[in-house]
Formats: C-alpha cells, sequence, structure tokens
C-alpha cells in the first residue's frame, strides 16, 4: 500500500489552472523531492494535499484512507503534519510552548478547560525531547521572537515530527537558511526514521538531490517528470526549463 | 510566585475594606458597579484578549440576562429560578450569536455581532408584551441568601465581590489550561493551529459561551443592582463603553478589563457630579490611553514601572567600567 496516491488531481483558481490532472504516488518510507520553477504549483499542491484547499476534482488518500473530502484538522489526526514556505510560528510563546502546542493538539487534554497547562510534566517532558531532537533544549524558555530565523526553521520542523508523523510534507526547509544552517537542518532531516514518508519541496538542488530517491518535476501545474536523480537530471524537459537548453 | 502572594492578600484586603473606606452608601454602590462591569469586562476579553475577535454586540448578551432574570421574576418565578433562567436564556442567546457571527473572523465578526445587538435592542424596544418596550421592567427586590439582605449597599457590594472573585479565577484558570492555549493559538495562527489539528471554529464557539456566559452573570447583578432593566442597557453605546474598558485597561490581561471598568464607571459615576462634559474628559483620557500606552493601562503601567526601575538602578557594568 502507497502512503500517497494522488489520482487526476486538478485545481483552478478562476481562468487559472493551478494544478492539473496530477498523478502521484509516493511509497512508505520514501523520500520524494519535488521540484519545479516559481508558479509551477508545487505550494498549491501541497495545501491540496494538506486539505488547506479544495480539489476541483481528482482524489488524494493516505495509506489507502481517502482523504480528498477530509477537513485539514482530521488529516493531521491521520498521521499528516507538514512545515511552511513562510515560517507560521507562535511569536509571543517559549519554544517549549510552540511544540506543546503541537502535541497537544493530538490529544484529548486540548479541550481541558481546568488543568493547568505547564504542570502537564508528560506533555513537557515530551516537548522537550522534541526540542532536543533538533538541538534546541537550550533555548526551550527562549520566546520564539528572540530566536533566529534558522532556529525558528528547526523548531518547524521540531513541531512537525512531534506529532509522530507518518508522512511528512516539508515546504522548502533549507529556505532562508545559512550554510552552517542549511548543513544542521540536512543532518536532522537524514536522521528522520523511515517510518515516517517525507515529501520536499525545495529549490536548494544541493542539499535536495542528495536527500530525494526520487524526484518529481512540476512545470504549470503538471508532473512533467518523474524518476530517479540520474533520470531526471538527464531529462530533455528538464534541462528545457531550468536550463533553457 | 512568593512576591504575588502580599499582593495578592493585601488587594484581596482592600477590597473587603471597601465598605468601610469609602464614605457612604452611594460610593460602596459605586463600588459594586465597578465589580459588575469589571465581570462584564472580563467576560468580553475572553473574546477580545485571547482570541482575537472584536465584538460590538455583548450588550445585547447583557441584556438578554438582565431582561430573563426581571421577567421571570415578574413571572412570579424565586430569585434561583429566575437565575437560572436568565443563565439559560443567555446561554442560548450567545450559542446563537456565535453560529451566526463565528462565519467570519476580522471586520465582518465585528459588523455581524453589531448587527446583532441592534436587533436585541430593537426587540427590547418593540416587543412590548415582553419588554414593556421603553418603560422598562423593574425588578421588586433583591435577593436574601442565607438571611444576607442584599438591599443592604454593603451586603450587595460583598456578594458582588464574591462573584467577582469567581468570575476572576475562572478566567485565570481557563486561560491557563490547554483549552486556553489552544485559544490563544487559534487568535495567533489560525490555519497552523487547523493544520496542526485543532478545531478552530469549535475552540472559538466554547470561548464564546464561556464570554457569554460571563456577561450573563454580569446582567444578572446589573439588574439587581439597578432594580430596573430598559432598552438603553442593550444599546450599542453600552457595547462600545465596554469594549473601550477591555481595550484601556489592556487586552489579553487579567487585571486590564478591570482597570479599564473602574476607570470608565468613576468617570461616569464620579467625575460626572464634577465636570459638566464628563464625556469629553473620558474620551481625552482614551486618546492619552492610545497615545502613551497603547497596549493598555496595566500593561503600560507595567512598562513604564519597569522603565522607571530601569532609569534608577545602576547599570550592572557601571562598576567594571575603569576594569582592565
Amino acid at each position: 500500500m502507497s502512503a500517497l496516491v494522488i489520482r487526476n488531481l486538478n485545481k483552478s483558481f478562476g481562468g487559472l489552472r493551478v494544478t492539473s490532472a496530477i498523478n502521484l504516488a509516493v511509497e512508505p518510507g520514501e523520500r520524494r523531492l519535488i521540484i519545479g520553477p516559481n508558479g509551477a504549483g508545487k505550494t498549491t499542491l501541497f495545501n491540496l494535499i494538506a486539505g488547506e484547499m479544495r480539489a476541483d476534482r481528482g482524489s488524494i488518500s493516505l495509506f489507502g484512507r481517502d482523504l480528498t473530502r477530509m477537513a485539514s484538522r482530521r488529516r493531521a489526526h491521520m498521521g499528516l503534519s507538514r512545515t511552511y514556505q513562510i515560517i507560521t510560528l507562535f511569536p509571543r510563546d517559549t519554544l517549549l510552548h510552540n511544540v506543546m502546542l503541537s502535541l497537544l493538539a493530538l490529544t484529548g487534554l486540548r479541550w481541558n478547560p481546568f488543568l493547568r497547562l505547564d504542570r502537564q510534566r508528560d506533555l513537557t517532558a515530551k516537548a522537550e525531547a522534541a526540542l532536543a531532537r533538533v538541538n534546541l533544549a537550550h533555548l526551550a524558555a527562549r520566546p520564539l521572537a528572540d530566536t533566529s530565523y534558522g532556529e525558528r526553521r528547526r523548531v518547524e520542523i521540531a513541531m512537525a515530527l512531534a506529532q509522530n508523523p507518518r508522512l511528512l510534507l516539508l515546504d522548502e526547509p533549507f529556505a532562508g537558511l545559512s550554510v552552517d544552517e542549511r548543513r544542521d537542518v540536512q543532518k536532522l532531516l537524514a536522521a528522520i526514521p523511515r517510518e515516517v514518508t517525507i515529501v520536499m519541496i525545495e529549490h536548494d538542488m544541493d542539499v535536495a538531490l542528495d536527500f530525494a530517491e526520487r524526484i518529481s518535476v512540476m512545470h504549470f501545474g503538471e508532473v512533467i517528470v518523474e524518476g530517479s536523480r540520474a533520470e531526471v537530471v538527464s531529462d530533455p524537459r528538464v534541462k528545457e526549463i531550468y536550463l533553457g537548453e | 510566585m512568593s512576591a504575588r502572594i502580599p499582593v495578592l492578600v493585601l488587594a484581596l484586603a482592600a477590597l473587603a475594606a471597601v465598605p468601610w473606606l469609602v464614605p457612604g452608601g452611594y460610593y460602596i454602590s459605586i463600588s459594586s458597579e465597578i465589580l459588575i462591569y469589571a465581570v462584564f469586562a472580563l467576560g468580553l476579553n475572553v473574546l477580545v484578549g485571547y482570541a482575537g475577535l472584536v465584538s460590538l454586540g455583548h450588550a445585547g448578551l447583557f441584556g438578554v440576562a438582565a431582561y430573563a432574570t426581571a421577567s421571570a421574576l415578574a413571572a412570579g418565578f424565586g430569585h434561583a429560578g429566575a437565575i437560572l433562567f436568565a443563565l439559560t436564556a443567555t446561554l442560548a442567546g450567545t450559542a446563537v450569536f456565535a453560529a451566526l457571527a463565528l462565519r467570519a473572523t476580522g471586520i465582518v465578526f465585528l459588523m455581524i455581532t453589531l448587527a446583532l445587538g441592534q436587533i436585541l435592542w430593537g426587540l427590547a424596544y418593540r416587543w412590548i408584551s415582553v419588554t414593556n418596550g421603553d418603560n422598562g421592567v423593574p425588578v421588586a427586590s433583591r435577593p436574601a441568601p442565607l438571611g444576607f439582605a442584599l438591599d443592604v449597599p454593603s451586603h450587595f457590594y460583598y456578594a458582588t465581590l464574591a462573584i467577582f472573585l469567581l468570575a476572576l479565577v475562572s478566567c485565570y484558570v481557563f486561560i491557563h489550561s490547554p483549552f486556553g492555549a489552544g485559544l490563544k493559538g487559534t487568535r495567533d495562527q489560525p490555519r497552523r493551529m487547523n493544520a496542526l489539528g485543532y478545531h478552530v471554529w469549535l475552540i472559538r464557539f466554547y470561548a464564546f459561551l464561556f464570554s457569554g456566559f460571563l456577561t450573563g452573570v454580569a446582567g444578572i447583578l446589573f439588574v439587581y443592582y439597578t432594580e430596573f432593566i430598559s432598552p438603553q442597557t442593550l444599546a450599542l453605546t453600552s457595547s462600545a463603553e465596554v469594549l473601550l474598558m477591555v481595550i484601556s485597561g489592556g487586552t489579553g490581561t487579567l487585571l486590564g478589563p478591570i482597570a479599564g471598568a473602574a476607570l470608565v464607571v468613576i468617570v461616569k459615576n464620579i467625575a460626572s457630579a464634577y465636570i459638566e462634559r464628563w464625556n469629553m474628559l473620558l474620551g481625552v483620557i482614551f486618546v492619552a490611553i492610545v497615545v502613551f500606552m497603547p497596549e493598555g493601562l496595566v500593561p503600560g503601567s507595567v512598562r513604564l514601572a519597569h522603565w522607571a526601575l530601569k532609569a534608577i538602578r545602576p547599570p550592572a557594568s557601571a562598576g567594571k567600567a575603569g576594569a582592565p
């Protein structure tokens, strides 16, 4: 059973077709890279998979379960986590609180208006462990607003991993990072166990091509090429898109 | 935490001593009014401060509680029955309010709550068979729980103080709870909260119910305080006034709405005895708050106190300035 199966997925904004008959199958444990020029429809595809946009046509299934009409929040409970191209966190709160919110989302405790959140030792310990996983345990009590861009990227990943996802969508996790920060995030992603299937959008080919086993190239809302690194790099259509040859 | 306990004890002692500290029954009643509006403002603050949803229709819910209490008493209910009926009616009204208003956020949410508040105000004016129209509904007497007659101003003050403290504690527990954390998350990043697995709409709905409940409690206290309810209480100006209490005191803080309520009630009832144009005075105060403490009186005062302390204390590195 595939981890993620997308069939004939279409999405238009008025007269503009953003994704057109996309078909994609990602196997469990796979590292899939999605590349393409700006405006190719990559982030829209992620928004469709995560349920933040409704598809006009087509279907999406996660480990055999149809998600197409499922609310975004329920997809998180099914094991789907994502990060955002533009960092979307809680700047007033500490790093620990950010990760606790992520953990809390999947427990019944989130509806409790009587207990004190900061006295939930089990949840706190899990959040600390999630921060330790991205080497940010020492900054747990720091407000997010007082951290660097690279640290925030890592908090995003920590929040996604804290939910023990089965499928992780990473939207440009290396965007805006320095060389050192890229190396840190690269190590971090390499350490994610194979139980987690990863689909990643990335523009930095140096790091992304090393990471992925299979690559899908999108152009004008369509997947035009799919294959291994060697197959994609040698494909004339990819050369045309990226190099204009 | 240890430094907070003496401050808390001192504040409680000061609140308990109010009937002895202020001169006469009138000022005791004004103190009760401050506490009633503080409960109202705490209720609105749940939405404005912690959910990021600005309502301009809360006077409608306040009025529903007041009219329900007065009408139930007029219909022959006992005080307990009337209060229970009023709370149920307010919660039902809040649920309808929330279901309609939460279809949107931001300015549209504000406009929907304004419209709903105006509908209730219109009903209070025109549904004469129930509300007695412009003449209002009187309340014959205040309750006397366990022989503690609330007709006496100091007794009414203590009853109001007890309910105010319960409301304050319930707000404190609520905002520090997992649910409160989720609510604040929906205020800051609703899209992210949804992607994390939170039911953003339902969280806001429950918060609206809690806000409506506190508003209802304040409405019941108010109708017993004035022993009369008329459509004026549901007017847009009442909703705007309580919103100004929250904003001027400091949204998203526990003490801000209380400070805002005290400010407005004092200017309205006390300063107005000395200054004919007290509305202008209130306006000038609000402008001053917006200019000098845009975050509100309480957080602004804390900021200024920190600034003053820093200015007084010599910098830690001052002694080392000449060190090699």
